[in-house]
């Protein structure tokens, strides 16, 4: 699952550094993650998955690093973490 | 409502009799409307949200609103330093933690009260509040020093204390930011340009260098952008809209004491503007219906678990969108009073003049300009599911 938010994170993030200098824990916004960029990351998300992020979940901290993510796919019923 | 609430209103309006008084004064020549911010001051109206605990009189939001619509009928420029100043207070209240230093600054607030204006917009990052170029610069003393050109602060020049937002270390991104007060004294002003501006000329917003040096103390505990979501940006726009609410109702009442003059002086006449002040009645009600349901979702939302739903991109969006209509129909209504009420609404010397309403109603427009807002809202759009 990481891998796949990893890939999302790279062709919708525009973060300054390349993702792989980047740990699953490290907080995506103080990478330079902007706003704007994060809606297109919660778009692709909705896509490669296949799911839709409720209002509730759709804050900048549930999408603030790859473990985030990941908890809130698990969240939704996406199983557990690789 | 309480008797502190009901002592409170009575205040703001003696305060806002006096704003009536010089509105004109202070719109011709773009002067700060000392008289009615000391009524404010002295009736305990600039720290009307501080907690019990501290001292203060932990009124509602609901109050100060109501507040800003009683000023905002009188001048629209100390309806909106009035604003302005609240929520800097309310972000130092809600977002202090358990910080002795802004538990004890707001102490004072109480006791002798201070005007707080804010530095959030740049001129390197324009009018996006959520990125900073200045940066807390930490000195070998501890201290912390910093260096910021804002394009505008309003009232920058009479106001006690600035909160201003920065990078929170010279490494960090342009989101990474943190808020700083500091006090007069500790902060250096340097004016950058002049204020002749259309409206709201009483707020004297010019642009401002700002160079301080503060202790860490100084820096609100909490990240900015959560300050931001939670309490600056929905407060603000709250607040604003219940200004510009207050400059419409007012431009209406213009329009209506007009009719009635026709009325009494004409009663055989047709009812032509009676039945324009009717259709006016009708955008004055929906603008006050957008903006007391703004005030109510912000009121609901605040009383969530760690504020989880202002956390939301659908509490922004609705936030934005209470913002940009309120800035659009508010000028539409004083625009309306205007074409009924002719020449005598397009004089500035006539009980009908609304010429000073429709000037500072436009401000709504830009002042966080509509159009950054509309695209934000353009992006939320795509992921908000329950609009």
């Amino acid at each position: 699952m990481n891998d796949l938010i990893r890939t999302v994170l790279r062709d919708h993030g525009r973060l300054p550094v390349p993702m792989e200098t980047l740990a699953d824990s490290d907080d995506l916004y103080r990478a330079g993650m902007a706003s704007h960029a994060s809606v297109n990351v919660m778009l692709g998300l909705e896509d490669a998955f296949d799911v839709e992020f409720p209002d509730r979940m759709l804050t900048r901290g549930v999408f603030a690093s790859v473990d985030a993510i990941a908890a809130a796919l698990t969240e939704l019923g996406l199983g557990a973490p690789a | 409502m309480t008797a502190t609430a009901d002592d409170l209103l009575a205040g703001v309006a003696r305060a806002a009799q006096i704003a009536a008084t010089h509105a004109d004064d202070v719109d011709r020549q773009a002067r700060f409307p000392r008289e009615a911010m000391d009524e404010l001051a002295g009736c305990g109206a600039l720290a009307a949200l501080v907690p019990v605990e501290l001292g203060g009189l932990e009124l509602g939001l609901d109050v100060l609103a109501q507040s800003c619509v009683l000023l905002g009928r009188a001048c629209g420029a100390t309806a909106m330093v009035f604003a302005m100043h609240t929520i800097q207070v309310a972000c130092l209240v809600r977002h202090r933690k358990d910080s002795a230093w802004f538990e004890a600054y707001l102490r004072e607030l109480v006791a002798t009260p201070r005007l707080i204006a804010s530095a959030t917009s740049e001129v390197a990052t324009g009018g996006n509040l959520g990125a900073s170029s200045a940066a807390l610069e930490p000195q070998p003393d501890g201290q912390l020093r910093f260096d910021k050109k804002a394009p505008t602060i309003s009232y920058g020049a009479e106001a006690d204390d600035l909160l201003t937002t920065l990078r929170r270390s010279p490494d960090a991104e342009p989101g990474d930011q943190v808020a700083v007060l500091t006090r007069r004294g500790q902060h250096e002003l340097t004016e950058t340009g002049r204020w002749d501006p259309l409206g709201m000329r009483g707020t004297c917003s010019p642009g401002f260098a700002v160079t301080a040096t503060v202790g860490p103390a100084q820096v609100l505990p909490e990240p900015f952008d959560r300050i931001s979501a939670i309490t600056m940006v929905p407060v603000s726009h709250v607040l604003w809209s219940h200004v510009w609410l207050g400059i419409a109702t007012d431009a209406f009442e213009r329009a209506r004491a007009f009719t009635r003059a026709g009325a009494q002086r004409d009663p055989a006449g047709g009812d032509a503007n009676g039945r324009r002040l009717s259709t006016l009645l009708g955008e004055l009600s929906l603008l006050r219906a957008a903006v007391a349901a703004g005030l109510a979702e912000l009121t609901t939302a605040t009383a969530d678990d760690d504020f989880a739903g202002l956390m939301t991109m659908a509490a922004a969006l609705r936030f934005n969108t209470l913002k940009t209509t309120a800035s659009t129909s508010a000028p539409q209504v004083c625009w309306s009073a205007l074409a009924m009420c002719g020449i005598s609404g397009y004089r500035n010397d006539t009980p009908y003049s609304v010429g000073r309403h429709l000037r500072d109603a436009l401000s709504g427009s830009v002042m966080v300009a509509n159009d950054r807002l509309h695209a934000t809202n353009a992006r939320l759009l795509l992921v908000v599911k329950d609009v």
